[in-house]
């Protein structure tokens, strides 16, 4: 079981040896960027296998020491337990798939220009900070991989940096999540500061030792980490980056703003569940957020014309069903839901890209049509993918996470939250079988190719098997890390509710037949013009988050820096510089070069000195 | 001896202040002379005749003729005097004069706070004192004062040197040894 | 009276300097300093002369002696100096010779 460090070495080799040689053949580059993912995964597959036959205890592996200060000692250490092990399967699992699509796609979407080895360099180095991440035993090792997962998602949203809007998204995403960042910091601190460790086992066992339920401290420090987790999962306040980074390649998207860094946040809050639970007020909280941002995202979705777009807003409304989870405290359920959504988005993301390859790089679901008959593999694929996103009743693995979501929300008694989970879920398969029916239905408007190949269909294929009610038989090790919160007691209530989850999928579906399948008339007139136009912007700017912030923030902070631009602080100090001077013009002046003005001072200068010697 | 002395202050201290308020060169040298003449014969009345001498000899007769010498070498005419009138203008004076007077003030209220501190009889010191004085305890200081003569020589012919004239004669003697640029 | 009270002589010395002092502070013309200087350093003359009688002391006069010597060197000096400044600015307004202010 040594061996868990090497799912790390094989990708940060591939990352190093991709970085040192940036000009090798395409070839090489691709296959040393999906060959060091694989090693990866398969090495993880090992390690399940070793541990599970273990008997499933935590296993700690230590590198070495990191800091060791005074008594701030931390250490290189990789933990190895339940939650780690599943968070590891997705990441390198889904994550070998997504990076032997890559390998297909990349060739399509680079046509020849250089920068396949810069690609898969940064996506090995993503792999390796986000294993980081999860393996961390202690906060600052978390931190570290959390900051390098945002590092390596700026590198790759601004991949095409040599368009300007480009490097905007980039620059968007990572401020916004800065700014969560910097919240998770303090957080960071304020834990230090009262436990003087920031080991998480440790942290977890002296919580509810040191501090009371719902002391001003612990609230603190969980709203602390809940704003962290907000900023890199995409959710409100912070979630305004999520739709412009879509401006990187399709497979970055896949990994990092579907399956995995976007979960990081769900994983931090996972992680520090004792801390949640000794602040039940924000554990509320993360759950009305996560049920506030599902519902706006969920509207903004139903109005996009970018199909990545749209597949983003799903992506965070999707979240904001698990941070709903682990706002009930349905703490499995959520990393259920974490595990299928990795599956069922991927694989979304992944049929997405390739239709946009097919297209010849066409984005706009208003330009496609009736591609079911050219593109067979895609349109099923996506169909199944999308199927499992709203969540249709018992063939697909979305149904079997969302629903223990939902159940678990309303058994503990959280009534409203579960009524946003139920109209984001009418809503998801509104927006869901929208862009399908707009992309594969129809006429088709557009000349569109297959994409062809093993790399191409490999990955999807089994991403699509995993979407359906197999993918939900894969069972998690959770029990001894994360509390269960299922409620078992009510059998045949839990039937009825799921009954009512599930007509409300089919309604949505039938409602999105209604008005997108066919010439689309009425949607076409209702959003013309007046009310209807006015709505259709107001869901299209994601409820105009991105005109609220400039308002309430760019502008303001802009205006501050324009008015700094006279340095105001110069200018004070400058006073003394001022006076010293104004005294050297003055005493300057005194020395005017005639002979007879100097004996006039000393002339002066001896008649004062005698006169205050005689007379003082 | 006090009469002479009052009377040889008053001449030489009117000479002194036309000296000063002249415009025109050789006269207010000519006051100066006066001045100077005066102040000898109060340093006779003094008791102190050697001294006397040389102001008469060295200072009215070698330092002024000097003074006149320099004043004929920059020709001057009646413009010049027009222009010394001009920067002679009263109101010119009144800054200096006002800080003369507290000086003056002052220094004369130094000499007489303290009530007289002495009384001048008038006995001659005769140059045979004044000489057995300089070379017998001021020996040191007389053979510094004949350095400083002779620095003052030597700077004197330095500073007071013609270029122009000099660059002249040596082109005009020249080094015969050399071809110039005519002959070639 | 039997005698001069010192303070007269010393007085007149001190009016005499501060003569000399005025004008050389008034007078632009750089003749009229050097003559102011002359007199100043005649009335320091003078000063030490009636100290020496009052005291009866020969050393009045032989500082006087190198008063004299210090005052022809400086007069010589002056002179040359006054004569560059004609040769350079072709006038004798000591004035004109200002260039190091600032």
């Amino acid at each position: 079981m040594s061996l868990l460090v090497l799912t790390l070495i094989f990708p940060l080799a591939g990352a190093i040896a991709l970085s040192l040689f940036p000009r090798m053949p395409d070839n090489t580059a691709r296959t040393i960027g999906a060959g060091s993912v694989g090693l990866a995964a398969l090495v993880t597959a090992i390690v399940m296998v070793f541990w599970g036959a273990n008997g499933g205890y935590p296993y700690i592996q230590t590198l070495w020491q990191w800091i060791a200060v005074g008594d701030f000692d931390i250490n290189f250490s990789l933990y190895l337990d339940g939650l780690s092990i599943t968070m590891m399967g997705v990441i390198t699992g889904v994550g070998f798939l997504i990076h032997f699509f890559a390998a297909w796609y990349m060739v399509h979407d680079l046509e020849g220009d250089p920068g396949m080895a810069r690609f898969f360099a940064y996506m090995n180095l993503f792999i390796v900070a986000m294993l980081l991440l999860v393996l961390g035993d202690n906060l600052l090792l978390l931190y570290l991989g959390w900051e390098g997962v945002g590092l390596c998602s700026y590198l790759l949203i601004g991949y095409y940096y040599k368009t300007p809007a480009n490097a905007w998204a980039a620059y968007k995403a990572f401020v916004v999540t800065r700014i969560g960042d910097v919240f998770l910091a303090i957080g960071l601190f304020l834990l230090y500061t009262v436990f003087g460790t920031l080991n998480i086992q440790t942290l977890l066992h002296e919580a509810p030792q040191v501090w009371n339920q719902g002391g001003v401290m612990v609230n603190v420090a969980a709203v602390l980490l809940l704003l962290g987790a907000c900023g890199k999962s995409a959710q409100l306040p912070l979630q305004t980056w999520l739709a412009d980074a879509m401006a990187g390649p399709t497979p970055v998207s896949a990994l990092i703003h579907a399956a995995t860094m976007v979960t990081a946040g769900v994983y931090l809050i996972a992680r520090t569940h004792g801390i949640f639970e000794l602040a039940p007020a924000i554990q509320e909280l993360v759950g009305v957020v996560g049920g506030l941002t599902l519902l706006i995202a969920g509207l903004a979705a139903t109005a996009q014309t970018d199909i990545k777009r749209v597949i983003a807003y799903s992506t965070m409304s999707q979240i904001g069903y698990m941070f709903l989870a682990l706002g009930v405290g349905a703490w499995q359920a959520a990393i259920f839901h974490l595990m299928i959504h990795a599956f069922f988005k991927s694989l979304l993301f992944l049929t997405a890209g390739s239709v946009i390859i097919a297209c010849h790089h066409e984005q706009n679901i208003f330009k496609m049509g009736g591609l079911r008959k050219t593109l067979p593999l895609d349109y099923w694929l996506m169909v199944i993918g999308g199927a499992a996103l709203a969540a249709l009743p018992l063939v697909t693995a979305g149904f079997y996470s969302k629903d223990a979501i939902l159940w678990e929300a309303v058994a503990n008694g959280h009534g409203v939250l579960w009524l946003f989970g139920l109209v984001g879920a009418f809503i998801t398969s509104i927006y869901t079988f929208r862009m399908i029916f707009i992309v594969f239905h129809g006429e088709q408007k557009i000349h569109a190719e297959a994409g062809r190949g093993i790399p191409h269909h490999l990955p999807l294929i089994v991403l699509g098997v995993l979407s359906t009610f197999i993918g939900a038989l894969i069972g998690q090790p959770l029990d001894g890390v994360l509390p269960s919160g299922a409620v078992e007691d009510y059998p045949w209530i839990e039937i009825i509710f799921e009954v009512i989850s599930s007509v409300v999928v089919l309604v949505g579906l039938g409602v999105a037949a209604a008005l997108f399948l066919g010439k689309r008339q009425l949607i076409t007139q209702a959003t013309e013009g007046g009310p209807g136009r006015k709505t259709w912007l107001f869901f299209n700017s994601a409820l105009g988050f991105d005109w609220l912030y400039d308002k309430g923030f760019v502008q303001p902070f802009l205006w501050v820096a324009r008015g700094h631009r006279h340095d105001w602080i110069e200018a004070i100090v400058n006073v003394v510089p001022g006076l010293a001077s104004i005294g050297n013009s003055g005493l300057s002046a005194v020395q005017d070069g005639r002979v007879r003005w100097y004996a006039m001072v000393m002339f002066a200068g001896t008649a004062v000195l005698l006169a205050v010697l005689m007379f003082g | 001896m006090e009469t002479t002395f009052f009377i040889a202050g008053i001449v030489a201290l009117a000479a002194t202040l036309r000296t000063i308020t002249c415009a025109h060169s050789v006269h207010a040298l000519l006051y100066l002379i006066v001045s100077l003449l005066a102040v000898a014969v109060d340093f006779y009345a003094l008791g102190a005749p050697f001294a006397a001498t040389l102001e008469v000899v060295v200072y009215a007769g070698a330092v002024m003729v000097l003074f006149v010498f320099v004043v004929m070498m920059l020709n001057l005419n009646q413009e010049t005097v027009a222009r010394e009138r001009h920067w002679l203008r009263p109101k010119l004076w009144i800054g200096p004069g006002v800080f003369a007077a507290i000086l003056l003030a002052a220094m004369i209220w130094a000499m007489t706070i303290g009530g007289a501190i002495g009384v001048i009889e008038g006995e001659r010191l005769s140059a045979h004192a004044v000489g057995a004085t300089l070379f017998g305890p001021y020996v040191l200081v007389t053979e510094l004062a004949a350095f400083l003569l002779l620095a003052a020589l030597v700077v004197a012919a330095h500073i007071g040197r013609d270029e122009g004239n000099e660059a002249r004669r040596k082109a005009e003697h020249g080094d015969r040894a050399t071809t110039t640029a005519g002959e070639r | 009276m039997t005698g001069l009270p010192i303070q007269y002589g010393m007085g007149l010395a001190a009016l005499l300097f501060i003569a000399g002092l005025t004008g050389l502070v008034v007078r632009r013309n750089a003749l009229f300093v050097l003559m102011c200087l002359e007199i100043m350093l005649n009335s320091t003359g003078l000063a030490f002369i009636v100290a020496g009688a009052r005291w009866q002391a020969p050393d009045g006069q032989s500082m006087f002696i190198l008063i004299i010597a210090l005052a022809a060197a400086e007069a010589a000096i002056g002179l040359g100096l006054l004569l560059q400044l004609y040769k350079r600015f072709r006038t004798i307004d000591i004035d004109a010779a200002s260039e190091m202010h600032g």
